[in-house]
């Protein structure tokens, strides 16, 4: 038997193979400006803007109009109360509707709180009074302020009113007229229940992908308009072996993706204090089969794309719909079925719930197992769909190589 | 050169640039398919308008009729579904972690009991932060019913007392709160998302192609002969290459319209007018960022980079989920430099609130704002077009 064919020779060169094409992968990205701006400046300013940009996590002081037809004491306290609360701010009092109206209408004010002028007299002789709010439905959030200022207002005024009108013998007696039965709101895994906590951790995490398909897209398109056959492998001894090539390219991106990871997923939530409430081990452990999901993903993409910058074209509105799919602002259980499928096949929609389960949430990866083992399936198909796309590279480089070969001998 | 001249040389680049963009797939899909892609995705994922029938579990350790009708009531709820009934709130938490449930009712031991007693038994409800639409939903519902399960109880005692209904609610609930959400107020996510999510892919992909097609001239080397077309005038040569683009992305920006207020039938207070006219000048405020884009960054990579990501911040600082005034007051002043940002604030006051046009008529001259960016980097972008070699 020739050296060459026996087993150990060929698993020895092809581990040398392997990390020849690991270097030259390395060197290709560090050479490549595009390359280096979706590997690295994307990853290192992305998610400090978008932390940065949601920093503040709820709306301070939305800014209101009050019509107070009443204008007595009890209504001016609802208004000075109201005001005094973190999420609303009273920047106006006018006298009626119309001037309130053009307040909202100029941006000056995003609601209105419109206290009737029977008011207190209704407080007076027992009855239910209403207060009416309007809000400017431009941002929910300025609606989520005005109700929940309002209702907290309403609800401590009306108790501490009936204690007043109704004495009891004791304290005990007094809190059973008020509130018989008493309940309490708990926001779990986001004490704020803010914004930045909500959604940055799944743009972080989307953020990785989407620029493994932008920078192995782009990688793959230089290699293409670079080679004479307008082929992904180059024809040297090194390429000629499917598993070397993908192995060698995905340690390479690994390497890299590694040092990103701990930039955008342990240092930007710690700058920003993001929940990190997680096991490292058990982040670390989950994000192994994420990272090589998104690799394979982003190797298999990468053999459909014919140029350089096509990757962007196609990939980069993606983004806008996979942060929906990923069931994170949009509940996974309102997601369309035919939808929910499709958010199977990216490695982002099994990430940003489990990222969020255990980073977030504190979840074990046993709890988090459902997506620990999707993004595993993952992994393995695309590795081989991977291999499969520079397989049949290699045979139609070498198609050419042997057809254009033929054509010279016979021009001879 | 006479306007006739320009009128055919105009003619002459568009018909090539009409060519250019029929002969590769590429133009297409971001022109048509993405858009028409992204139309599709978020109507049919928000076609509920309020996602229903989210998941919750339910501790009851009273186990009594009481608490069972409680917790009919709270499943009767439109938003919520219980889907888990359990005595052990550590059971309980741990689906939430898994992400099976997204809230949890906590109803304590001898609830009815001491209900009836006027011992004041606690009702918790705990909300998971991490989904804050399914979060803020749940939290709607589950307050609503911890407060009429005060009420239903009070009642109960000041009926047996001898007083009225009237006099009771007096009681119970001094002052009530009566809201209205202007414009949209059935609180329809897909009104309040797609009006803006849309058209920012529309702005999205309209930096990126106007980048992608001026960038591939310089790229194949063909610049000059574009150039040339145009009587070397940088002004001829753009209008005549736009022109097939803006007439393509104003027909999309006319069926996402058409779909959102006449399909959907979206609040559309203004009339359609202004609101295609926004849509008109969106389309064309961005194709002067796009040029202005590759002026600044010739290299068609570097342009093209730099149109995703403005592209895609521009979701963000537009404001519509986190309002703008709520940022940092630099990010403020940054949304200006946004086509999107303007385009948002006229839909707010024309489709969803009918205001009158005297209170946005600076938003649709900071759109025609935009067609300055071009004038101010023609010389940069005329040179790169002469004389820029192309490096791989």
């Amino acid at each position: 038997m020739k050296e060459e064919f026996k087993l150990s020779y060929i698993i020895k060169e092809g581990i040398r193979d392997m990390f020849y094409i690991w270097k030259e992968e390395l060197k290709n990205v560090f050479k490549d400006d595009g390359v280096m701006i979706f590997f690295f400046l994307v990853p290192l300013a992305y998610p400090v803007l978008y932390s940065f940009i949601y920093n503040n996590e709820v709306v301070h002081e939305a800014k209101m109009a009050v019509v107070d037809q009443c204008d007595s004491p009890l209504s001016r306290e609802f208004t000075r109360r109201v005001d005094a609360s973190s999420e609303v701010q009273v920047v106006n009092q006018v006298g009626d509707m119309a001037q309130a109206k053009h307040l909202v209408d100029s941006k000056e004010a995003f609601g209105i709180l419109y206290i009737p002028s029977d008011f207190s007299k209704d407080l007076h002789a027992g009855r239910q009074a209403t207060v009416s709010l309007y809000s400017d439905m431009s941002a929910l959030l300025y609606y989520k302020a005005f109700l929940l200022t309002a209702t907290e207002v309403s609800l401590d005024m009306g108790a501490e009113w009936t204690a007043r009108n109704h004495p009891q013998s004791t304290e005990q007696l007094q809190a059973i007229t008020v509130r018989p039965i008493p309940s309490e709101s708990v926001v779990l895994y986001n004490p704020q229940n803010g914004f930045a906590s909500f959604l940055v951790p799944a743009i972080l995490i989307l953020v990785i992908q989407q620029t493994l398909i932008l920078g192995i897209g782009m990688a793959g398109g230089t290699a293409r308009e670079k080679n004479r056959f307008r082929s992904l492998v180059p024809i040297t001894k090194h390429f000629h072996g499917t598993l070397r090539i993908v192995l060698g390219k995905s340690l390479a991106y690994l390497l890299l993706y590694v040092v990103v990871c701990i930039w955008v997923l342990i240092l930007v939530p710690r700058f920003f204090s993001l929940p990190q409430i997680g096991n490292p081990s058990d982040l670390l452990l989950f994000l192994l089969p994420y990272l090589l999901a998104c690799i394979f993903f982003s190797i298999t993409l990468s053999g459909f794309v014919r140029d350089r910058e096509a990757p962007m074209l196609l990939f980069v509105f993606t983004s806008v719909i996979l942060v929906f799919i990923s069931g994170i602002s949009w509940p996974m259980y309102s997601v369309p079925p035919f939808w929910k499928a499709v958010g199977y096949i990216f490695p982002s929609t099994p990430g940003i719930q489990g990222f969020v389960s255990i980073n977030s949430m504190g979840a074990t990866l046993n709890e988090a197992a459902h997506f620990y083992q999707v993004l595993w399936i993952q992994t393995g198909i695309y590795f081989l769909t991977a291999c499969l796309v520079y397989r049949y590279q290699i045979i139609t480089c070498r198609k050419r190589l042997i057809r254009q070969y033929q054509a010279l001998k016979k021009r001879r | 050169m006479t306007l006739q001249d320009f009128i055919q040389r105009v003619a002459r680049i568009a018909r090539r640039e009409t060519i250019r963009i029929m002969s590769r797939p590429l133009y297409l899909f971001g022109m048509v398919l993405a858009p028409v892609i992204s139309l599709v995705f978020f109507l049919s994922l928000m076609h509920e308008g309020l996602p229903t029938n989210l998941p919750i579990a339910v501790v009851d350790q009273d186990n009594t009729t009481t608490s069972r009708t409680l917790i009919r009531q709270l499943d009767a709820f439109e938003q919520t579904r219980v889907v888990m009934q359990t005595y052990s709130f550590a059971e309980a938490r741990q689906e939430m972690q898994k992400g099976k449930v997204y809230g949890i009712f906590y109803i304590p031991e001898n609830f009815e009991q001491e209900a009836v007693t006027g011992k004041q038994p606690k009702l918790s409800y705990y909300t998971n932060g991490s989904y804050l639409i399914a979060g803020s939903l749940l939290f709607r519902d589950m307050k609503t019913i911890s407060v009429l399960a005060n009420a239903s109880v009070g009642l109960q005692t000041g009926t047996a007392k001898g007083m009225t209904e009237e006099a009771i609610m007096g009681q119970l609930q001094p002052i009530v709160i009566d809201t209205h959400a202007i414009g949209n107020p059935w609180l329809n996510y897909s009104v309040y998302l797609n009006n803006t999510i849309l058209p920012g892919v529309l702005q999205l992909v309209i930096f990126m192609i106007t980048v992608f097609s001026i960038g591939t001239e310089i790229k194949q080397g063909s610049a000059r002969e574009w150039l040339y077309m145009g009587n070397n005038s940088l002004f001829v040569s753009l209008i005549g290459k736009l022109l097939p683009q803006t007439i393509l992305f104003t027909l999309m920006g006319g069926l996402l319209c058409a779909t959102l207020y006449g399909f959907n039938a979206f609040p559309l207070h203004s009339g359609w007018m202004p609101m295609l006219a926004a849509m008109f000048l969106l389309v064309i405020a961005s194709q002067a960022v796009g040029v202005f884009m590759i002026g600044v960054l010739p290299t068609l990579r570097l342009g093209l980079s730099f149109a995703c990501l403005f592209g895609m911040i521009s979701f963000s600082i537009v404001g519509f989920s986190y309002p703008l005034p709520a940022m940092d007051p630099t990010l403020q002043a940054l949304g200006r430099l946004f086509p999107l940002r303007h385009y948002f604030l006229i839909y707010v006051d024309q489709a969803l609130n009918g205001r009158s046009l005297f209170y946005t008529w600076s938003e649709y001259v900071w759109l025609i704002g935009f067609l300055i960016l071009p004038f101010l980097i023609g010389k940069n972008l005329k040179r790169a077009l002469l004389y820029l070699k192309y490096i791989p």
